[in-house]
């Protein structure tokens, strides 16, 4: 399969939820030093759910795609429920196998959302390998 | 069969493909990252196997034939390696891990015990991580200070401000022979005479010099000189540190262990001679037979010629790739650098140019190299690199080229 598949493309150059929130309840920005790729996401959370969500950066097609995918399935969902997405999630999201350095490019807008809203700093999937 | 240099002949590349089985395949890849790691040739593979087929064992210490034949061996390995690099005696030539270990081992033993904290060392901004993490690492344990020829735009060394930067206080000049980011082969021994005149001294990094170009240790004169296996044709985990006599016999051990001693005591012991005081433990064997193999190869196709080839298609690569649309290539004029095309196209993430050139079957590399300040001086977080040996051909730039027009009719509608 082909990592430059139509629906990839589409989001990197029509993004869902691109921009900033004027007054974020949670504000987190991080890149990913290997290759540059930078993601800020911004969330408005009211009642423990996610009211309204945006994403800015820079990157490459698979990190930017990543982030705008995963705006749209957090937006509405509970705080808590988005702690339980993992990598496997964001590769479904995505429906092509990365290989692992464009791995990291894919997780880096969900590793962004969990350190924001929990505080989590690991990488999506490292934490697996801990309790193997 | 040496190359007799007067009688110039090019490469015959189609022979040459046939002497490494990666090529082998009916669609073969567009290989194009070796100076990340080259591929290996078969007659090194068939020495490697040779040794675990026939006459694996240990080295240096059997009493039985097969034993004394590996240690027979591993030292002719070094005795091809030494007349590779002409290298006066075969002690001088240290085997290693790779370039990063030799480094790693001058900067502990040799730096150690000559640095202190009113000296200081001269690098440059070009340099690979490993020659430039290693002499941070020392001027931490010792408080000297770190200096840096700078770059220039087109990707040379700021030489005009070289009297300025070297002064008494100068101990150690490290710098890269070639640079692995913009192909740039530096003025080294201009720099190691100009080095001398204020008594440092002066290591090459030459990872990506000796697979490429003749490089001849005493008309150099550097003091040590380092590089790696894997990137000239020979097998990974298998390094070459090359020094001068008196420095070597001057330095402590670095790593202690089995091989490197002389007579051990419960309190106390003596070391080894030269080289074996630096080669700890049992080292890799077959790897430094396969190296030996390299060598006997490289030197039967003759460097000149593999120069004079890796001229032919970056000169081809420099003019194809200027014909695309808001490319930004880094580093010399090919005359003035080796294998070795680094660029960036407008609007697209290097990734991403690797990502579709690998489903057309070209094999680039992006990132930041390992080369971090360059990347700094230029004031970009990465760059897409096409790196060239013996055995690429004009064929590999017009796939390299395609492959790059594809990725701009794909990607370059929104800006990165």
């Amino acid at each position: 399969m082909n990592i430059y598949e139509e629906d990839i493309l589409d989001h990197y150059e029509n993004p869902s939820n691109y921009g900033k929130l004027e007054e974020p309840d949670i504000s987190y920005e991080e890149d990913n030093p290997l290759c540059g790729d930078q993601i800020r996401m911004d969330l408005e959370v009211e009642d423990g759910v996610i009211k309204d969500v945006r994403f800015c950066g820079h990157g490459c097609t698979i990190s930017q795609a990543a982030a705008s995918m995963l705006t749209e399935e957090v937006k509405g969902q509970a705080l808590e429920d988005v702690k339980q997405l993992t990598k496997d999630d964001i590769l479904e999201m995505l429906g092509i196998p990365l290989g692992p350095v464009r791995l990291k490019c894919g997780l880096l807008a969900l590793k962004v959302l969990k350190a924001g809203a929990y505080g989590i700093k690991g990488w999506p999937g490292d934490e697996d390998d801990e309790e193997a | 069969m040496y190359v007799d240099r007067d009688e110039f002949r090019p490469l015959d590349v189609d022979r040459i493909r046939k002497d490494f089985p990666i090529f082998a395949d009916d669609s073969p890849i567009a290989y194009l990252d070796s100076a990340a790691s080259s591929q290996t040739a078969r007659c090194v593979l068939e020495a490697m196997d040779g040794y675990y087929r026939s006459y694996r064992s240990n080295i240096h210490r059997g009493i039985y034939r097969i034993s004394e034949e590996a240690t027979a061996a591993y030292e002719d390995a070094r005795q091809k390696i030494a007349r590779f690099i002409n290298s006066r005696r075969a002690s001088q030539i240290v085997f290693t891990r790779n370039t990063t270990e030799s480094i790693n081992l001058v900067a502990h033993s040799w730096g150690n015990a000559n640095i202190d904290q009113d000296d200081e060392i001269l690098l440059t901004v070009m340099e690979h991580h490993s020659n430039l993490v290693p002499w941070q690492l020392l001027a931490e344990r010792t408080g000297a200070k770190l200096r840096f020829i700078e770059v220039t735009d087109e990707g040379l060394l700021q030489l005009d401000d070289l009297d300025q930067l070297l002064t008494e206080r100068t101990k150690l000049v490290a710098i890269t022979h070639v640079s692995n980011v913009l192909g740039t082969i530096n003025p080294v021994h201009e720099i190691i005479a100009a080095a001398h005149s204020v008594c440092a001294t002066v290591l090459i990094d030459a990872a990506q010099s000796v697979p490429h170009l003749p490089v001849d240790v005493q008309a150099l004169d550097c003091d040590f000189l380092a590089f790696s296996g894997h990137k000239m044709c020979g097998p990974t985990g298998v390094g070459v540190l090359y020094g001068k006599r008196d420095l070597l016999e001057d330095m402590p051990p670095f790593l202690g262990g089995g091989s490197m001693i002389r007579a051990v005591q419960r309190e106390r012991s003596t070391y080894a001679d030269l080289p074996t005081k630096f080669e700890a433990g049992t080292p890799a064997i077959a790897e430094a037979i396969g190296l030996g193999q390299a060598v006997d190869y490289l030197e039967e196709v003759g460097l000149d010629a593999v120069h004079a080839h890796e001229q032919q298609i970056i000169d081809y690569a420099h003019q194809k790739l200027r014909e695309i649309d808001g490319i930004s290539v880094y580093g010399p004029k090919p005359r003035l650098k080796a294998g070795v095309i680094t660029f960036n196209l407008e609007g697209i993430h290097p990734h991403d140019l690797a990502g579709v050139l690998d489903t057309t079957g070209v094999a680039i590399r992006a990132g930041h190299h390992c080369a971090q300040p360059l990347m700094q001086h230029y004031g970009v977080i990465a760059t897409a690199r096409a790196s060239f040996y013996l055995y690429n051909t004009m064929e590999d730039v017009n796939r390299l080229h395609d492959g790059l027009l594809k990725a701009q009719n794909l990607l370059a509608r929104r800006q990165g």
